[in-house]
């Protein structure tokens, strides 16, 4: 147990002088992305090689940093030397690694990046390092593009530390923020400081974090509660599932701070349940910071107290929202309700409540150890500090970046991203999941923050960004998303339930070769409605992107009713794959992928597309490499 | 349920879950979580049980155990396949793999097959875009699958093995760490130029 | 309580803070169509047919009035074309929904409808999920032997498992309060079938005439609720209507005997 601010100085230098022994370590990526891709046999193999080596090298599991794609990902910390993180690496590169760094032998042909001066995060001190060693062809993550621009705050950590242990987040000085909060800082002054700091909510509202812990440290009643909102829904969305697996103890220590301000004592994290790692890792985060004095009773030695309970989610994505996630911890479906009486007032059992997104959480410690005016020099006017991206979809590279708000969407999408898969022609990339529109091409240098992209129709959101070639049709990416919605509306208004409902038959037939111009104005009129009739967010913002697509993508729909043909050749009925015979140099790529096995054909004998039996699924235009594939 | 099957059936198991959780109405929605995991589905008989040791009205019960899509009020198979049709995963055409799942399997989404041994599911997004189009079965995580796949990854569940065990996956495509970019470049956006075919 | 101003249509009122817009509208003789609400039970704002439009400082929204409560500085419109154009549309919807429901058809033409342009769902009926019966049977009566069931387009209203319910009590509150004439009740002999509930009931015979009309559950119920003493006894509607006139004339008699009539005594001056 640590009862104070001396106690906690100390463990944290031990767990620090622990973290930089003289012993070798390891550490191996297993948050979802890396378990999905086999990372488990790649940390087995390398604590058992190094077991039989008998050289005493900590091998740990830690989260995530980020570059998806390249799970499994190692990192090494040989004493005195840069960190280097290695990707793709498979069970038996971890041996080769564990037995050349007897060595040192550091197969840099195997290193993503190395990191010219260690440092944990943010907040800590940096390590000065030694000799190269023969790495140093190995590109530092300032020269690595996909880390180049990134400035991790969230994020800090991920990847980094083992979240299975306390004492790696100690080690990062993990705790500090609290300790002078409790001991230094009254509650008004944190209030002050978190509203100055610009801080507004990470999860997609927006809303002046600052402002929403004054009124609810003003509202009456008791207890008051303080909630955090892990129902991260949005599909290709996964920063908070991140944030939640790699460096649960930010968020905890976000949340004790925000109840010591507000005057809480008690409060619920909410997960979604298909994050079982995310529920595992917290539960786990739990128990120890309550052990170590960190969580619960008289934290740190004061008579400050702060206890909180995991609550899973159910399955419904309409439980991101405010009130309808309040409902589920009360055991109730998550139905919605109006929100004259701000939940700030009366929330959660009816009480003063205080919700804040995992991200938000994860910044608040941050900002208390460096400052608000630190913060608030980060970012653009209205839209300060950082903000956590998933980029998804047809990019080059895939993944989490985190940068200062106010880069613009071109940035992030080609410098960052690498452009799009294949070199092919970028279409439209759409951002804040279901709640949020398609932006093409002439919006790619607005700046990425709260207000300019929903100025232009869409909206930052949580922060999915979804990026589409011009193999994605537009009408069919809006059916997509209504199909979504209204699976997921909680059906208590007649605007959401009857009105998403009908947008989507519409599309259907649009996308099906039978509608017409009537019910592209008719989808214009419904959309319209929703937005305006319906009682909460998920229905508010459902037909953003229908409407967005209808505003700059409408010849498209144009094509789908009046020409009775899908540009991007996507939608079946209206699509016909044609192999143009004098492109095609009969390789055979085609007829091996095509799944009803219809294009005929041989080695020097053009291939031809039998037109009865094609389900027009386009695989046969992905794999030819001569683009010989059409649509007529 | 006739009431007979009511005096025969196991309700120590959702008892227990009642119990760890204080008996406490709130936590409702975590009890039906816990009893499905022990059951593998959520039967009639047992929803009354909740009520009944709960003190909530059943329609309440029922209510929550249908608002919420991870309950399910039918019995399921003894493995989960759950495809993700989340927005990566769709561009990355998990339709596609969806149906081949389906032939494969011969059942719909939300049916079990006959043999008790497999239900299928769809879910909206399981967090894992980077890796679309991702397919779980029960716990195990199966990335960048393709129709192809489908066959291989259902072998050894099928022969009553785990999961995941003994699959053939064909080798990944290796990332090459890029050279250091001189700062501010941009990549250019090269459109490939199509000939158009004759109209059909 | 508090009192603030609100200015409704274009007239001015002071009215207790956090009454809900609806009825102060009600109070001042404007009548806004409602479906969802009603006086016994708290607002749902589910039907979206009371809209109005809304103005505080600079903004302007349109938000259902039956859930609004009064606060200082509204000012509230409840008949632009921007309201009407929106009851409209749910009105369009809902009669697409629920084909059946005659009341959504006339409402419906009132504001100008002919048909509505959606295709009417094949066996809708009549419910439009406006949740008065569900609400009635858990929050005024205290059985909750109905519920809502999954969501979205999924949603229904019902008895649990779509079987008999074990809490119901045959007192046809849900029916009295059903805007759509959606739930579906026959009395046969001893029997009473709510069909659209898959329950039925043994009726009691009226202590007065004889015939079965009277739940045995129902008899039960208010024996439990009730204070002791109160006597519970099965009357039918229509003897208990004629047991009361019956009461009522022996008042007025004696009224007129003593000299009172329509309530004030005659000769006193009246209010």
């Amino acid at each position: 147990m640590i009862k104070s601010v001396q106690e906690l100085v100390a463990r944290q230098q031990a767990a620090r002088e622990n973290f930089y022994s003289k012993k070798v370590r390891l550490g191996v990526g297993v948050g979802t992305c890396g378990l999905a891709n086999g990372s488990r046999e790649v940390l087995d193999s390398i604590r058992d090689e190094a077991a039989k080596q008998g050289l005493g090298y900590a091998v740990r599991g830690t989260g995530c940093v980020g570059f998806c794609q390249a799970e499994p990902m190692v990192d090494v910390l040989v004493p005195g030397l840069p960190r280097v993180f290695y990707h793709d690496m498979t069970p038996e590169k971890g041996r080769d690694l564990v037995k050349g760094l007897a060595q040192r032998e550091f197969h840099p042909e195997w290193a993503l990046m190395r990191l010219g001066a260690d440092c944990l995060l943010v907040e800590t001190e940096r390590r000065l390092v030694g000799e190269l060693n023969g790495l140093a062809k190995v590109p530092t993550i300032e020269e690595v593009p996909f880390y180049r621009r990134q400035l991790r705050i969230a994020l800090r950590n991920c990847g980094f530390i083992d979240p299975e242990d306390i004492n790696e987040y100690l080690a990062t000085g993990g705790y500090t923020a609290l300790a002078k909060v409790l001991t230094t800082m009254p509650p008004e002054e944190i209030i002050d400081g978190i509203e100055k700091s610009g801080l507004r909510g990470r999860g997609g509202g927006g809303f002046p974090t600052g402002k929403k812990w004054r009124s609810c440290r003003e509202a009456h009643g008791s207890p008051k509660y303080v909630l955090c909102n892990g129902d991260e829904g949005d599909p290709g969305a996964f920063m908070d599932r991140s944030v939640m697996e790699s460096n649960p103890h930010a968020v905890l220590e976000g949340m004790t701070i925000g109840a010591y301000a507000i005057g809480s004592d008690r409060g619920y994290l909410y997960v979604r349940l298909e994050y079982p790692l995310a529920v595992e890792n917290l539960a786990l985060a739990i128990r120890q910071a309550e052990q170590e004095g960190l969580l619960g009773k008289n934290i740190l030695g004061t008579d400050f107290s702060f206890t909180v309970r995991l609550s899973r989610g159910a399955g419904a994505f309409v439980c991101g929202e405010s009130t309808a996630l309040m409902a589920s911890i009360e055991g109730f479906p998550g139905e919605p309700r109006a929100k004259h009486i701000h939940t700030a007032e009366k929330g959660v059992f009816g009480k003063p409540t205080t919700l804040n997104n995992v991200e938000t959480w994860a910044n608040v410690p941050v900002i208390i150890n460096k400052g608000w005016p630190w913060f608030a020099a980060i970012g653009s006017e209205k839209s300060k500090g950082t903000k956590v991206f998933s980029i998804v979809g047809k990019v080059k590279k895939t993944g989490l970046v985190e940068v200062p708000m106010g880069m613009a969407l071109r940035e992030i999408i080609f410098d960052i991203g690498g452009g799009i898969a294949g070199d092919r022609k970028f279409k439209a990339v759409q951002t804040g999941g279901p709640s949020g529109g398609c932006l093409p091409e002439s919006q790619l240098d607005l700046p990425v923050d709260f207000d300019r992209l929903t100025e232009a129709g869409s909206m930052m959101g949580s922060g999915g960004m979804i990026v589409m070639d011009d193999r994605t049709c537009m009408v069919e990416v809006a059916r997509y998303f209504t199909n979504f919605l209204q699976k997921e509306s909680c059906g208590k208004c007649t605007a959401c339930r009857e009105g998403v409902r009908r947008m989507y038959e519409l599309l259907e037939r649009i996308t099906r070769g039978q509608g017409t111009l009537a019910d592209v104005d008719l989808l214009q009129e419904v959309c319209e409605y929703v937005r305006d009739n319906s009682i909460c967010g998920l229905g508010k913002s459902a037909p953003n992107p229908t409407l967005s697509t209808l505003v700059h993508f409408r010849d498209e729909y144009r094509a789908h009713v009046v020409d009775h043909k899908c540009p991007a050749g996507v939608c079946p009925a209206l699509t016909t794959f044609v192999i143009d015979k004098d492109t095609c140099i009969a390789c055979g790529k085609c007829r091996k992928s095509c799944p009803v096995e219809c294009i005929r054909g041989a080695k020097k004998v053009k291939h031809e597309i039998d037109q009865s039996k094609c389900i027009k699924c386009g695989s046969c235009r992905e794999v030819c490499p001569v683009d010989a594939v059409a649509t007529a | 349920m006739p009431a007979t099957d009511m005096e025969t059936f196991d309700f120590s198991k959702v008892d227990a879950v009642i119990e760890k959780y204080n008996t406490e109405k709130s936590w409702l929605i975590m009890i039906l979580q816990d009893t499905q995991t022990a059951y593998n589905w959520l039967p009639q008989p047992v929803l009354e049980r909740v009520a009944e040791r709960l003190a909530l009205p059943l329609s309440h019960v029922y209510n929550v155990a249908t608002f919420y899509a991870s309950f399910s009020l039918k019995e399921r198979g003894r493995h989960l396949i759950r495809v993700c049709d989340g927005t990566a995963c769709h561009l990355r055409r998990s339709t596609w793999l969806l149906d081949e799942v389906r032939r494969e399997l011969g059942i719909s989404e939300g049916e079990m097959t006959a043999d008790r041994m497999f239900t299928l599911e769809t879910v909206a997004c399981l967090g894992a875009c980077a890796l679309a189009p991702v397919m779980t079965i029960d716990a195990k995580c199966f990335p960048r699958m393709t129709p192809e796949k489908v066959k291989n990854v259902l072998t050894a569940p099928r022969q009553g093995k785990e999961v995941g065990v003994k699959e053939t996956e064909p080798a990944r495509k290796e990332i090459k760490a890029d050279k250091p970019k001189a700062s501010g470049a941009r990549t250019k956006l090269a459109p490939k130029k199509r000939r158009r075919t004759g109209g059909k | 309580m508090a009192l603030v101003k609100t200015v409704i249509d274009g007239r001015e009122i002071e009215v207790e803070r956090d009454r809900w817009a609806v009825e102060v509208a009600r109070d001042m003789g404007i009548a806004i169509p409602t479906l969802c609400h009603h006086a016994a039970v708290e607002p749902y704002g589910a039907c979206r047919l009371c809209v109005v439009e809304v103005t505080r400082g600079r903004w302007t929204w349109l938000t259902t009035s039956c859930d609004l409560p009064i606060r200082e500085g509204l000012t509230i419109r409840t008949n632009t074309p921007a309201v009407l154009k929106a009851r409209r549309m749910a009105l369009e919807l809902l009669w697409a929904e629920a084909p059946d429901a005659a009341e959504i058809q006339e409402l419906g033409r009132q504001l100008g409808l002919e048909k509505p342009r959606f295709a009417p769902r094949v066996k809708a009926g009549k419910c439009i999920l406006c949740g008065l019966c569900v609400r009635v049977c858990r929050d005024l009566i205290g059985q909750a032997a109905i519920s809502f069931s999954n969501r979205g387009i999924d949603r229904r209203i019902g008895s649990p498992f779509e079987t008999a319910s074990g809490r119901c009590i045959g007192c046809m509150a849900c029916v009295a309060v059903c805007p759509t004439d959606a739930i579906h009740v026959v009395d046969d002999g001893n029997v009473r079938h709510m069909e659209t509930f898959h329950t039925d009931m043994e009726l009691a015979e009226c202590e007065s005439c004889g015939r079965p009309s009277v739940p045995v559950k129902l008899l039960e119920f208010l024996r439990t609720k009730l204070p002791e003493g109160i006597p519970v006894s099965a009357v039918c509607p229509r003897c208990r209507r004629t047991g009361t006139a019956g009461k009522l004339t022996e008042v007025s008699t004696l009224a007129a005997q003593l000299g009172y009539i329509g309530g004030c005594k005659v000769g006193e001056a009246s209010e």
